[in-house]
């Protein structure tokens, strides 16, 4: 069960989601951005930070570098991509998943603990979510307004490729309060909001039950431990 | 030094939270004048020969998969300058 978690120069929390592979009870194998081999992962996770300085657009210097050449090749033979954050622009410019992300509505950058609705649990990163559940993860981003033409956001409501729901609060002024999206084949996830913060109790968001007790991300890496022990 | 120089803006019908902070600074400043403002990109490809046709094909095209992002911005312009 090994999972590469991608570090290009610049990422920033490539650490934080090796601990919640690792806390999940995966294999956590390291992935550099020069180096093609993916080292037979079995899943991978795209981290969050600012890849590149976020030079030219956030996520895409990233996405032409060699190891994601391998990542676009596995995610559409099927292996589990998870992208978080500068994951989930990653992978916006690299076309695995439609539209783009743009500077918050509000101009400013936003870190809370935010409240999300989990639309979708067919996927390989969701599958121990309930539909419709409520869940707690930290969102930290200056660039997480989701956008998408017209014709793209009817297709990803009417194909259901909206995995996750601002809820409550939209922090960003993403569209449809898209706080997340899966592809066709639901191998690929990207969201804003960093699950791997929110993974061990005494350090993730507060719950009513006690403070910094939220592990609502672990269940994405759950998820995914399951899915492949089961393949 | 020749150069192809790629201007790239966010979409007209895209917030430009950039342009929108300057515009309300100029308004601050009592430039009443000024109903607008957009901020974009002014990308200077440099080379050593004069570019040829295939490197203006070519420039064009990075100018639109690589230096521009066609769900949010535009490539306005590709300018060779000799």
């Amino acid at each position: 069960m090994k999972i590469g978690v991608v570090t290009f120069p610049g990422t920033l929390d490539d650490r934080d989601a090796q601990r919640a592979v690792r806390i999940a009870g995966g294999e956590v194998v390291s992935l550099w951005h020069a180096d093609a081999n993916l080292h037979a992962v079995d899943a991978v996770v795209l981290p969050g930070g600012f890849s590149f300085g976020d030079y030219l657009r956030c996520g895409a210097i990233a996405a032409q570098a060699p190891v994601m050449e391998s990542i676009i090749d596995a995610a559409n033979g099927g292996m589990p991509v998870l992208g978080i954050c500068n994951g989930f622009q990653v992978l916006v410019e690299s076309h695995l998943l439609p539209g783009g992300l743009i500077r918050n509505e509000h101009q400013h950058f936003i870190c809370r603990d935010q409240k999300l609705i989990v639309e979708d649990v067919d996927t390989p990163w969701t599958n121990g979510f309930k539909l419709g559940q409520e869940i707690t993860i930290p969102l930290k981003n200056g660039e997480g307004g989701y956008i998408a033409d017209a014709d793209t956001l009817k297709r990803l409501e009417g194909d259901g490729l909206i995995a996750f729901r601002y809820s409550e609060v939209n922090p960003n002024g993403s569209v449809n309060n898209i706080a997340g999206l899966r592809n066709e084949r639901g191998n690929v996830v990207g969201l804003m909001p960093h699950p791997e913060h929110a993974v061990e109790p005494g350090f993730g968001p507060d719950t009513p039950s006690a403070m910094r007790s939220g592990i609502d991300g672990l269940t994405f890496f759950t998820s995914v431990l399951s899915q492949v022990v089961n393949s | 030094m020749p150069k192809i120089i790629v201007e790239v803006m966010p979409k007209a019908d895209l917030l430009d939270p950039a342009g929108k902070a300057v515009a309300n600074s100029l308004q601050r400043k009592g430039h009443a004048e000024i109903s607008n403002v957009r901020i974009g990109k002014r990308i200077e490809l440099h080379y050593v020969n004069t570019p040829t046709e295939a490197d203006i094909a070519a420039a064009k095209q990075i100018a639109a998969d690589f230096l521009s992002n066609g769900v949010i911005e535009d490539v306005v312009n590709v300018i060779v300058e000799n």
